[in-house]
């Protein structure tokens, strides 16, 4: 057999891709709003929030990824509540609420006197132990934000661009703030397995980031972010089984390494574009 | 409707931020193809007003009737709003075009498609405020002049029953201003209500069939001519000059 075939005939190999796949694809496309509406602490933020569901997940002896959903949703819409009724800005928000959540998961964990909870894999991810019901899940949570986002699509657009003109013509700014929350609190989760807390953020930035350098539309830009995110996450999979690193900072390094090369296209675009 | 041709009314409306009271007291009322002028020194609440006016400020105290009621009841696409071109980031990736077309999203249901006619529209409103030579452009490579117009354009593409706008004449040069002008004025008088902020008092008359001078309560209510003879126009406009043309809130 062809030696660059043989990450695929692995079984947990082909799960693994099919859950990049799905990582890639939703992360990076959430990723354009990230981007535009300069929410780049988000990712970072509902993830570390999410600990705090995993311990009481464990302590409760249910799923963690339930918990950590859980909490994710809801530490999403405490951020949408105290941002619009404190009149707080959502960066603030967002450290506030992340670090307080991420707080008593840890507070938690510390009461416990022998404590078991993987933390290696929830930091950094575990895409190779993805089983047949995390794909489910992962499926399940990705279709439904990908429905949300067909449905939401000219809200979401309209209001990340000018939300106050939006709102004034009638458009709810407010519940597509807080259905843009949900939905990447949601994608926070499904990305957590692959990739693990310290680099979900990377995932929702770096390939819309990449995207933003090389086009001038919003349409081509999620669509360029979807195929780069694609790229990182299915090309580090498959490049970290042969360099035997870790999958998942394979996978960022990839990403991180499509945005420079997008950054450099640019300058060198906007070098001839000076010299014409 | 309302079936006396009122599209806005206030009666004694005070708007709060917090502690601090922005407007007190307003009563004002606008016809159909009737174009309200807004004027006043800075912090005086115009903006405020029109906020109030579009449902994005809830008044403490008052009544409020926008074509006959709440302005959050009424049905998507009712009100056109132009903020200060400052309000938005430049640089998202979006063109002329793209800008001009979200003025078609209020009323779009998302399984529709951007038709024909939304194109025609979108197309009428950008020659209108001739910018459909540039219809191609990246939002980032206009004028402020240009700005203004894509977001003038954006509102008629809106198709609204009541514009807003919010000192649109800030920034821009003589010609743009008048080209600003003939547009609005074309939409008042096929019977649009317009209320509009401005500090340049200069083109009232030609601009407005009735002005309004607050300072946080109404100091003035009439047509223009009646309000500069008043005096209070005079007292506004030295105002004005004293403290230069920085922004209002």
């Amino acid at each position: 057999m062809n030696a660059l075939l043989v990450p695929f005939q692995y079984e947990f190999m082909q799960h693994a891709f099919v859950a990049a796949l799905a990582v890639g694809l939703l992360c990076s496309t959430m990723g354009t709003y990230v981007v535009l509406r300069k929410l780049a602490f988000i990712g970072d933020g509902i993830a570390h929030a999410s600990f705090a569901g995993i311990v009481i997940a464990y302590l409760r002896g249910i799923d963690y990824y339930v918990g950590a959903a859980v909490v994710a949703v809801l530490t999403a819409l405490g951020i949408g509540f105290v941002h619009r009724r404190g009149n707080i800005s959502l960066d603030t928000t967002i450290g506030v609420l992340f670090t307080g959540a991420f707080a008593f998961g840890v507070f938690l964990m510390s009461l416990q006197k022998n404590y078991a909870v993987d933390l290696q894999s929830f930091l950094f991810g575990d895409i190779l132990g993805v089983g047949i019901g995390d794909l489910v899940l992962i499926l399940v949570l990705g279709i439904a934000v990908a429905v949300a986002t067909v449905i939401l699509y000219r809200g979401l657009l309209y209001t990340s661009f000018d939300p106050v003109v939006a709102q004034a013509s009638g458009i709810r700014s407010g519940a597509i703030e807080y259905a843009l929350l949900v939905m990447l609190a949601l994608t926070i989760i499904v990305a957590l397995q692959s990739v693990g807390i310290v680099l979900v953020a990377a995932l929702l930035v770096t390939p819309a980031a990449a995207a933003y350098q090389l086009t001038s539309r919003f349409t081509p830009m999620m669509t360029l972010s979807a195929i780069l995110g694609t790229a990182s996450t299915v090309g580090g999979l498959y490049l970290s089984f042969f360099l035997h690193g870790s999958s998942g900072a394979t996978i960022v390094l990839l990403s991180t390494l499509l945005f420079f090369a997008a950054v450099g296209v640019k300058s060198a675009r906007s070098a001839i574009a000076r010299r014409s | 409707m309302n079936g006396d041709g009122t599209a806005v009314r206030t009666h004694d409306i005070t708007v709060r931020y917090g502690a601090n009271v922005a407007l007190r007291d307003v009563s004002i009322a606008v016809n159909f193809g009737q174009a309200l002028g807004i004027v006043g020194p800075n912090g005086s609440g115009k903006s405020t007003l029109l906020k109030t006016i579009a449902g994005l400020l809830q008044p403490a105290g008052g009544e409020l009737a926008v074509l006959g009621t709440d302005p959050r009841n009424l049905a998507p696409g009712s009100i056109a709003y132009v903020p200060q071109v400052e309000a938005v980031d430049w640089t998202f990736p979006a063109t002329v075009w793209d800008v001009v077309s979200m003025g078609r999203f209020p009323r779009m249901r998302f399984w529709q498609r951007f038709g024909k006619r939304d194109r025609e529209v979108v197309e009428r409103a950008l020659q209108a405020v001739n910018m459909i030579d540039l219809r191609d452009r990246h939002i980032a490579q206009l004028s402020g002049g240009q700005q203004q117009r894509v977001f003038l354009a954006r509102a008629i593409a809106q198709e609204p029953q009541i514009l807003l706008l919010d000192e649109p004449t800030t920034g821009v040069d003589a010609e743009t201003e008048k080209a600003l002008r003939k547009v609005v004025r074309g939409l008042v008088d096929d019977g649009l209500p317009v209320l509009m902020t401005t500090h340049d008092l200069d083109g009232v008359d030609e601009w407005f069939d009735r002005l309004l001078v607050i300072d946080r309560r109404v100091l003035a209510l009439g047509t223009p001519r009646e309000v500069v003879e008043s005096g209070t126009y005079a007292s506004i406009r030295e105002h004005a000059h004293t403290h230069g043309h920085a922004r209002t809130s």
